[in-house]
């Protein structure tokens, strides 16, 4: 019986291992496309020398100055949601819970909202929209909290925070000028827009500190899959480990949210898409966050040169949302008639 | 054999719960008639009760004015949207079972708002009757799209996926509308105000519209109740007892489109009405599902209402809207019913 078990895990492994390689040499593939469009074109051969040499050429400026920031900032962004889905998803054993659905995106959005009408600009967004996420999100928490957190009471308290907080950041825009309300729509919709070197290098190097106690975590979240007290049993710190789950999804989408904005349904899609690919049973983190790379660097690609006029890469990341629930129900009405 | 042999009340003779509820159901409509006097009285410039009455009865200049061009209008819209969002929760929650159904919450409202926003977006000139049809179509289609997702995972189904599939689904139409909005200056003017869920500035335009549709609404609901009884006793069970489930189900779905509908198009999304009226109802009542909407009727007006004065008083001269006094309330009933409640009793 272990025998095979560890046959079949083995197999899950090799899986996910190869799923994870073939997901991350498209996203490279995606990323080297998306460097090379642009209203300057330049071909994928060009791109890889810029990105190799040290020419310092005109080619050069335009790929590694301009659009290499945007582009790296989705390949880490997109796993830094991705992970964070994933963490979520886990956490609550529930394919839709995400860190949107339970409140952060839309706290991050109010304190967004707060600040833009306090000081009338938007100097003061991303900390303000920070300590409005993880406010809510640590709220959201503490009143799902009795006697130990079960992931059905953290999603229905995490939508009722939403649904309050959704109605305020209405209220609020209405009680704005248009133009302070204008402002924070177009901060609401998420968005890759003017994000240089700076803010690539401070955003890959957040996320890759939040990587080291997730990796830490990581065993510990798949224990808690088997059930509290099964994880009790193998030694695990049932809450505290929970707390510290909640607080390092939270923070891989905050990073996310305090430069680009909220950007919807990455941390949804990614873990399950990946999952469905892998077959494997449950979530794992690394297919999630390779997906959710791909994801978002394809999507910016898409909303930046596809449409007439750029979008937002929130929008894409909507509509890719709104395919995946589509093929959910198409999926599983196909079920019901067999 | 009806629900009620099924189920016994101990103690109750059924004479008896009958002339109870009766009684509760005038309570109910005199907590309506008070809270309508009030929304008459205050606000921005409250009146005294007599100078309301005399203007009721002649111009008396201001206090006519303001009664019965203002006043009148948004508290009849009040009653209007209270009614249809009461209804169609109470209809939700009696075909899923679900305690926590809501139009909005569901994604129902966001539907029909995506169609609203839709309609002024592509032919800013369009009648306010356009709006309404376009609010049916989706809702109509959030509804079905919203109970396929409900009847995911078969019998061991979880009540959250029910929600979480409304909210995920709602969050996509609601993105949509708020991106076709941010593009779009006129439609960002346009639409800010009516998705807050005011019902002030309205008037009688709006009640002329929706009206009919209410009225169509509650006549589907009303053919539903008997159903909806048999429903509650389970899918298996509810098909022995000889009830058509499917022709339950379609008068459902098409009464909540028009009752969801026709509220968000004139008002916008209002949370948690819809979810809080049926627990008030069936916590007087007991789980049958005829006297819930007959309570709802009632208690629905009544909630919109004291939401629309309170949002009137608290903050004079400025005003909150109702929608945003309806969530503000709503989400910490519904944090209280989830932390009461054993998850496995929902």
């Amino acid at each position: 019986m272990l025998r095979v078990g560890g046959r079949a895990s083995t197999r899950t492994l090799l899986r996910a291992f190869a799923v994870s390689a073939a997901l991350a040499a498209l996203t490279v593939l995606a990323a080297v496309i998306a460097l090379g469009l642009g209203e300057m074109r330049i071909s994928a051969v060009d791109v890889t020398r810029a990105l190799l040499s040290d020419a310092g050429t005109a080619i050069e400026t335009v790929v590694v100055q301009w659009r290499l920031p945007r582009v790296l900032l989705g390949v880490v962004f997109g796993a830094a949601l991705g992970l964070s889905g994933a963490v979520f998803q886990s956490l609550t054993r529930n394919p839709l819970g995400s860190p949107d659905v339970i409140g952060f995106d839309s706290g991050a959005y109010t304190g967004a909202v707060m600040s833009i009408i306090a000081i009338g600009s938007t100097a003061l967004v991303i900390p303000s929209a920070l300590a409005g996420g993880i406010a809510t999100a640590l709220a959201v928490y503490l009143l799902a909290y009795r006697r130990g957190v079960h992931g059905f009471r953290l999603i229905v308290v995490g939508i009722a925070v939403t649904a309050l907080l959704g109605s305020l950041n209405t209220y609020l825009l209405l009680k704005a000028s248009l133009w302070q309300a204008q402002m924070a729509a177009v901060w609401g919709a998420g968005s890759l827009n003017g994000l240089d070197w700076s803010d690539a290098r401070a955003g890959t190097l957040v996320v890759l500190a939040l990587l080291v106690p997730l990796l830490w975590l990581g065993r510990r979240l798949r224990m808690l899959e088997l059930g509290d007290d099964a994880a009790a049993a193998a030694g695990v710190a049932v809450e505290p480990v929970r707390l510290a789950l909640v607080v390092v999804g939270v923070s891989l989408s905050a990073v996310v949210t305090a430069l680009a904005g909220p950007i919807p349904f990455v941390a949804l899609v990614a873990p399950q898409l990946a999952r469905r690919i892998t077959r494997a049973p449950g979530v794992q983190l690394v297919p999630a966050a390779v997906m959710g790379a791909f994801l978002l660097v394809t999507c910016d690609m898409v909303a930046l040169n596809v449409p007439p006029q750029a979008l937002p890469v929130g929008l894409m990341t909507i509509i890719l949302g709104g395919a995946y629930l589509v093929w959910l129900l198409v999926a599983q009405s196909r079920k019901e008639l067999r | 054999m009806t629900a009620e042999t099924l189920a016994p009340e101990a103690g109750a003779a059924p004479g008896d719960r009958r002339r109870r509820r009766l009684l509760g159901l005038a309570a109910a409509a005199a907590v309506l008639v008070v809270l309508v006097v009030l929304s008459l009285v205050f606000g921005s410039k409250p009146l005294p009760l007599g100078d309301v009455i005399e203007a009721l009865g002649r111009d008396n200049g201001d206090p006519h004015v303001i009664v019965v061009e203002q006043r009148i209008p948004r508290t009849v819209l009040a009653i209007v949207v209270g009614l249809a969002l009461a209804v169609a929760g109470a209809l939700m929650q009696g075909l899923t079972r679900n305690p926590l159904a809501d139009p909005g919450l569901l994604g129902v409202s966001a539907g029909a708002a995506l169609g609203v926003v839709l309609v002024v977006w592509a032919a800013p000139a369009a009648s306010d009757l356009a709006q309404v049809w376009a609010a049916f179509l989706g809702a109509v289609a959030t509804a079905c799209a919203v109970f396929l997702i409900g009847s995911m995972g078969g019998r061991g189904r979880s009540p959250v996926t029910l929600v979480l599939g409304g909210v995920a689904i709602g969050a996509v139409l609601q993105g949509i509308a708020s991106t076709v909005v941010l593009l779009n200056q006129s439609a960002f003017v346009t639409m800010r105000s009516w998705q807050a869920g005011s019902v002030a500035d309205l008037g009688w335009p709006a009640v002329a519209t929706i009206a009919p549709f209410c009225a169509a609404g509650l006549v589907l609901a009303a053919v539903a109740a008997r159903g909806l009884n048999a429903t509650a006793l389970g899918e298996d069970l509810a098909t022995a007892l000889g009830g058509n489930l499917w022709l339950t189900r379609i008068a459902v779905v098409g009464a909540v489109t028009l009752l969801c509908g026709s509220a968000t198009a004139a008002v916008g999304v209002v949370w948690f009405l819809g979810m809080m009226v049926p627990h008030i109802a069936r916590w007087i009542t007991g789980p049958d599902q005829r006297w819930i909407l007959a309570y709802s009727v009632l208690l629905g007006p009544s909630l919109m209402v004291a939401a629309d004065v309170l949002g009137r008083v608290v903050v004079i001269p400025d005003e909150i809207p109702a929608g945003v006094v309806t969530a503000v309330i709503g989400a910490p009933v519904l944090i209280f019913m989830v932390r009461r409640k054993k998850a496995s009793g929902l």
